[in-house]
């Protein structure tokens, strides 16, 4: 990344930096990349004559917020996503880094292509892209990819995600091993004899529709596999985008044990029930499926009380090609980057979770269970910052989508609550308005 | 006239789009058409000039053919494009098809596709109406309507019957039509079969559930037994159809349950001795042979109204 960064003053905005116990008005001074002071604001003196001063009363100044849940597509489908429009996305979306995954066309199973994900983030510059490396060779479930070699290329954690790993005792193995090289598993839970062919949440809905239904089951059953199997290799595990009340509450109950886990869900699990798919809606339809509003219900209590760690989008970027068939051919997935920030406020006004929870939830806690930078606004620390307006109202349009795709349910939806500013190693990576 | 009743649908795409209105003057308007059936002459110029294309992305004589006859009697232009000729074959998608026939300005597209949602899909993205010819496991509205008009006919009404529909409720487009369709015209739809073939949710779309096949015809005044689609056999949904005939099959047995002058109905094709015992589908009670019938003079009223006629 870019070693010449200006020297940046964020003045006036309401600091909220959960691991150093700050929500208040301060005043941030960014340079040579990290943070160099934090205090109370009109008090930093001695400013550069260059230095870039932003106002920022009334905005919120975070931690930068790190998704670990994004589809990035290249290689191999940069029709849909580049690493670059991903990244761009990323920084519109209020983002400062990214975990992206490895289903990717060659699937990243193997240095080569974790180098190369990484050489064009660096070029795009406009992220911190960590790759997450494939459990199995391909991600086809049946022997374990380089799990050392990956490491040393830039892993972060390693997943078949898009996939489930069917086989218990590789999923026991890539735990074991995975410890060896210090690398987290993430898991994507699904039971494929469940949910083969689904292509909704099963229900009166599905029935209606006359659409394959998949129970909550298929992904209950796995979350319990694999809290069974970190319980077992007393490893850690995470377990990706939480779709469903029983989940949460294996999940609670692991914790309750010792079991080493963290969850994340994403934005649509606590905003959109099943009911979005209605009318053959392909907009809305991903994997696992929306559910119910008992379901959504219950992941909102699972953010609120350290159940469900983590908020990441599963950003899954297609083309209209994918979206535009019939809802059984239609692709999984929903773009979500740039409407995170809005939807996971809504929370907040909403009374469900506050605003430091949030934090935690969108910066603090990826960083930890990921193991990489940011996350805090200490002195010294890298400048990573989320600045969000958190009155902003906007339309979600087409237009304005960063995105190279736009498959996003929330089209055309009223939205409040936007990053405003977000910087990325002492660099400005967007600006809106500001 | 404030409050006057107006046919507005521009497409049939499944029943629960219809209300009772809706479906009275379709069920009227094929009474009248069913009498061009039995002239010498069975045609009439109601539509001429019209082009109607037949659409069959899954194989049926049958439906296609009563569509094909439905629209010829009103002397309109038919077309039939079936899967074999079909470009989706070829990789084009079922929106390119709709722009390409959108192209040839067709005035009523008929589709049966096998995905729910399909004749949706095209409704949306081609300018002429579009009727549903069976989506899926969705709807197949024509369906339901001709068994409406059957048994309106044989009962002389439809509100305060019972309707045992017996069978693979799961995976039948038929069943969730005549579910709705008997529903919204005040009957009392019992569903019965195996749990396996009982989707969740169905009493939401107006039937009670019986798991025992005799429970659900008791009293019955029609008794409606559902084609087993035999190559759904990779989810095992049953252990074998000797089994099935013997608990779920409509046998003189179950039918002595039901009321003693109640009708039996199947959509088509049969399973003889599968779903239906031989005896049953061929007996004094059965209407099945009516149902083709009405299936012509509902598909003509269906043609006639979506095009402007009222
Ligand atoms: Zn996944």
């Amino acid at each position: 990344m870019t070693a010449s960064t200006d020297v940046i003053l964020l003045r006036g905005g309401r600091v909220i930096d959960p691991v150093n116990g700050v929500d208040g008005v301060c005043d941030l001074l960014l340079a040579d990349g990290r943070i160099k002071a934090v205090a109370p604001s009109g008090t930093i003196a001695d400013l550069p004559a260059e230095t870039k001063v932003y106002e920022l009363a009334g905005k919120l100044v975070c931690p930068g917020f790190i998704d670990m849940h994004v589809h990035l597509r290249e290689p191999g489908e940069e029709y849909k996503e580049t690493i670059e429009t991903g990244s761009r996305a990323a920084a519109a979306g209020g983002f400062t880094a990214v975990a992206c995954m490895p289903n990717t066309k060659p699937v990243n199973d193997n240095l080569a292509v974790t180098s190369l994900i990484l050489a064009k983030a660096a070029l795009a510059g406009l992220a911190r892209v960590y790759p997450v490396g494939a459990i199995s060779k391909t991600s086809q479930g049946e022997s374990l990819a380089e799990f050392g070699e990956m490491r040393q290329a830039g892993v972060v954690a390693v997943t078949d995600d898009g996939l489930p790993v069917n086989n218990s005792q590789l999923m026991r193995r890539a735990l074991e091993y995975a410890g060896s090289h210090g690398l987290l598993v993430i898991s994507h839970a699904e039971e494929m004899a469940l949910s083969r062919n689904g292509v909704m949440n099963d229900g009166a809905l599905a029935t209606r529709l006359g659409l394959r239904g998949i129970p909550g089951a298929a992904e209950e059953i796995m979350v319990y596999r694999d809290l069974a199997l970190a319980g077992y290799t007393k490893r850690p595990i995470h377990i990706a985008h939480v779709s469903t009340r029983e989940s949460v509450s294996l999940i609670r109950r692991a914790k309750e044990k010792g079991i080493r886990v963290t969850a994340e869900t994403a934005p649509h699990y606590f905003t959109l029930t099943e009911e979005a798919v209605d009318n053959y809606n392909t907009r809305a339809k991903m994997n696992p499926p929306l559910r119910t509003a008992d379901d959504v219900a219950a992941i909102c209590a699972g953010l609120h009380d350290g159940t469900l760690d983590a908020i990441a989008t599963d950003h899954a970027p297609h083309s209209e090609l994918e979206k535009e068939v019939e809802f059984d051919l239609a692709a999984n997935g929903i773009i979500g980057l740039e409407t995170a920030v809005p939807l996971a406020l809504a929370l907040v006004r909403q009374g469900k979770i506050d605003i430091g929870r949030l934090v935690e939830l969108m910066s603090v806690n990826p960083a930890h269970i990921l193991g990489v930078v940011g996350g805090s606004l200490a002195e010294g620390g890298v400048a990573d910052v989320t600045v969000i307006d958190p009155e902003k109202k906007f339309v979600f349009k087409e237009e304005d989508i960063h995105s190279k795709s736009k498959n996003s349910p929330f089209l055309g939806s009223q939205l409040q609550g936007k990053a405003v500013l977000t910087i990325m190693g002492g660099r400005v990576t967007y600006g809106d308005g500001i | 006239m404030p409050g006057e009743y107006h046919f507005t649908h521009k497409h049939v795409l499944g029943l629960a789009d219809f209300s009772v209105a809706d479906i009275n003057l379709v069920l009227q308007t094929a009474e009248s058409f069913k009498e061009i059936s039995t002239r010498s002459i069975k045609k009439v110029p109601t539509l001429r000039g019209k082009t109607v294309i037949n659409l069959f992305f899954e194989p049926s004589t049958r439906t296609r053919l009563s569509f094909e006859v439905a629209a010829k009697r009103m002397s309109a232009d038919t077309f039939n494009i079936s899967s074999s000729s079909s470009s989706t074959t070829k990789g084009e998608t079922l929106i390119d098809t709709a722009r390409n026939l959108t192209a040839m300005k067709p005035d009523c597209i008929i589709i049966r596709h096998s995905r729910s949602g399909s004749a949706r899909l095209l409704a949306d993205n081609i300018d002429a109406s579009v009727i549903n010819a069976g989506d899926g496991t969705h709807e197949h509205p024509s369906q339901g309507l001709l068994d409406l008009m059957t048994v309106k006919e044989a009962k002389g009404k439809i509100a305060g019957l019972k309707i045992a529909i017996i069978g693979d409720i799961a995976h039948s487009r038929v069943a969730h039509s005549n579910i709705i369709g008997f529903s919204k015209m005040g009957a009392q739809v019992v569903v019965g079969g195996p749990a396996t073939l009982i989707p969740p949710g169905i009493e939401e779309m107006g039937a009670t559930v019986s798991r025992n096949v005799i429970d659900a015809v008791d009293g019955a005044d029609v008794v409606m037994a559902l084609r087993i689609q035999q190559e759904r056999q990779q989810d095992p949904l049953f252990p074998s159809l000797r089994e099935y005939a013997g608990f779920y099959g409509v046998s003189p047995k179950v039918v002595d349950a039901a009321a003693p002058d109640a009708i039996i109905m199947h959509p088509g094709p049969i399973n003889r001795g599968v779903e239906l015992d031989p005896r049953v589908a061929d007996g004094s009670r059965s209407v099945i042979l009516e149902q083709v019938t009405n299936g012509v003079a509902v598909r003509m009223a269906l043609i006639y109204l979506i095009m402007g006629g009222n």
